[in-house]
């Protein structure tokens, strides 16, 4: 993956006030998103994630601070340059934000329209998008006749129709169903891969940035309380919200033992139950659990178990082994 | 009075009462409609706030809108001679008709735009749209059906003013019923004129609502 800079956000902060209140929505928030990756946002309700997507494409405007976008700050641009910046920059929405007017074809075709592109152009253009998309037989429905996936769907290939560099996506698949949701992350992810749209999203859901995220910040109150590679966040969480992300109860979260062992996280996908006893069975070891911080939220289990190293090293490696195959990530603590 | 004696002087009311209500209609949105919108744009949650123009043009909306329509074709007797060229007469009463209508039409359309979707507005707005796109080309075809449903709406109201207009001298359904049926005693002239407005306020209401249940999309 090139790391060459592609939005870089320095120092922002963005207050909302009137007569009685004073809200610090982004409290000095600074990251930046290299080039082809898909990095994550990650915080509970009100942490200020969307103030922040917001402010990239000044739908909001902060109060200090300057966000880069290919060097340019977007917060000095003239009205004229603001506009041709937007078109590089597409937006989804949670609740998908589809004229409700227009056919698919012409929701898609808006920006196009807007942007003077010739009509034979155009249409080429919304027909490649809807095979893109999956929605070829859709183009002239209106979006009141599809489901939420497919709404979803039009507003990705809306977004894409200005061939943007960056898709900005506001919690984009907090409004579907599991199966929905998976379908759209698989589609954002054959979008960055397949034509190199660098992706930065919002949500409140870890198993989100898990499945799909290079990196990650963790916002909680207006701050970024812990960034870095997705992986690395995950197994070394130290701030409270990450915690509650990730389902670690914070009087629980356990100290790692001083004997050599392994800790397993459970991001939603696993279960807890079948796994250990099923390790058991497809690897003759039996592991002894140190101790367990589980959380059971919505039929999934989120949160870490630490289990006894096993003595050989063909057992460790059986067992790492099993359970990284079983979606699982595990990590060695007190490295013998 | 024979249906043959009838017949030419409802003709005839109809022919002056749409005379009246269409033109009337039609200028009240040339004006009413800009300016609806402008206080839609101006707001201080609008895409452009502009708290002071917004202010005054609230303040002149507010000021025509409550005066009746009948003080106001009073009120208005120079000014209408002034433009019209006679201060009563069917044509002469179009003036006060619209300087009446064109408040009410302004805050018609401002409803109607401030149902679309703060959502699909930010939509357009993160796709790069100018103000004037947003505006052509989002917030007035969003908003279609339920302007289509006010027009309707408008358009029987001014309907109704153009009765009282027979008080300027205007002509039209509504004068009949009035000066040639209640004021001389013809009861079956003041029903058949009655009728006749009855008639043509269902003709506009329902097709109004036909139109509009056509052309919005978000049903079905
Ligand atoms: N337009 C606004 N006016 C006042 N306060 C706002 C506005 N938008 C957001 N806020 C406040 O800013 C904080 C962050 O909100 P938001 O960015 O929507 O959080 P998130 O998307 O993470 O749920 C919240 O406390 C919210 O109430
Ligand atoms: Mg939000």
């Amino acid at each position: 993956m090139s790391s060459k800079v592609l939005l870089e956000i320095n120092n922002l902060s963005k207050i909302f006030a009137d007569a009685e209140n004073r809200v610090i929505a982004l409290n000095n928030i600074s990251l930046t998103v290299n080039e082809g990756e898909i990095y994550g946002i990650v915080g509970m309700s009100g942490a200020g994630k969307s103030t922040l997507i917001r402010c990239i494409n000044r739908l909001d405007t902060p109060n200090e601070g300057s966000i880069l976008y290919r060097n340019q700050n977007i917060l000095d641009m003239n009205r004229q340059t603001l506009l041709q910046t937007r078109r590089k920059i597409g937006m989804i929405f949670q609740q998908f934000n589809l004229f409700m007017q227009r056919t698919i074809a012409h929701n898609i075709r808006y920006p196009l329209e807007i942007a003077g592109v010739d009509r034979k152009t155009a249409d080429q253009r919304v027909k490649e998008l809807l095979e893109i998309v999956g929605l070829e037989d859709k183009a002239d429905a209106y979006p009141i006749q599809l489901s939420g996936g497919q709404r979803q769907r039009v507003g990705i290939a809306r977004a894409l129709a200005s061939k943007p560099d960056l898709l900005l996506c506001d919690e984009a698949t907090s409004a579907l169903d599991p199966m929905t949701t998976q379908s759209i992350l698989a589609l954002l992810q054959d979008i960055n891969r397949r034509l190199g749209i660098t992706i930065l999203l919002i949500t409140h859901e870890m198993a989100v940035i898990r499945q799909i995220c290079n990196r990650v910040a963790i916002l909680d109150g207006g701050r970024v309380v812990e960034e870095g590679e997705v992986d690395e966040v995950f197994l070394n969480t130290q701030s409270e919200a990450g915690k509650r992300l990730f389902g670690v109860l914070p009087e629980r979260a356990s100290e790692d033992p001083d004997v050599p062992s392994l800790r397993i996280v459970f991001d939603g996908t696993a279960a807890e139950e079948p796994i250990i006893s099923r390790l058991a069975v497809e690897t003759g070891v039996y592991v002894n659990i140190l101790s367990a911080n589980m959380n059971h939220l919505q039929g999934k289990t989120y949160g870490q178990m630490i289990i006894e190293q096993p003595a050989s090293l063909d057992e460790k490696h059986a067992v790492i082994s099993y359970l990284t195959q079983q979606g699982l990530t595990v990590r060695e603590v007190n490295k013998q | 009075m024979s249906w043959d004696q009838l017949w030419p002087l409802v003709l005839d009311g109809l022919w002056d009462t749409l005379y009246m209500t269409i033109p009337s209609t039609i200028l009240s949105y040339l004006i009413g409609m800009p300016l609806g919108l402008l206080l839609v744009v101006t707001a201080k949650s609008g895409i452009r706030p502009l708290p002071k123009l917004n202010a005054v043009l609230g303040v002149i909306i507010n000021f025509l809108r409550s005066i009746p329509f009948i003080i106001l074709l009073a009120m208005l007797f120079p000014v209408t001679r002034a433009v019209m060229g006679r201060a009563i007469g069917t044509q002469a009463v179009i003036f006060p008709l619209v300087i009446s209508a064109f408040p009410y039409v302004a805050r018609m359309v401002e409803g109607s735009i401030l149902e679309v979707d703060r959502g699909v507005i930010e939509a357009a707005q993160s796709l790069g749209s100018t103000d004037l796109q947003l505006i052509l080309k989002v917030l007035i075809p969003e908003a279609l059906p339920s302007l289509l449903n006010g027009a309707a709406i408008v358009t029987v109201t001014i309907l109704g003013y153009t009765a009282m207009a027979s008080a300027a001298g205007g002509g039209g359904l509504g004068a009949i019923a009035i000066t040639k049926g209640l004021n001389l005693r013809k009861l079956d002239v003041m029903y058949v004129a009655a009728i006749a407005l009855v008639i043509l306020v269902q003709i506009i209401t329902i097709s109004g609502n036909h139109i509009t249940k056509k052309m919005d999309h978000r049903k079905r």
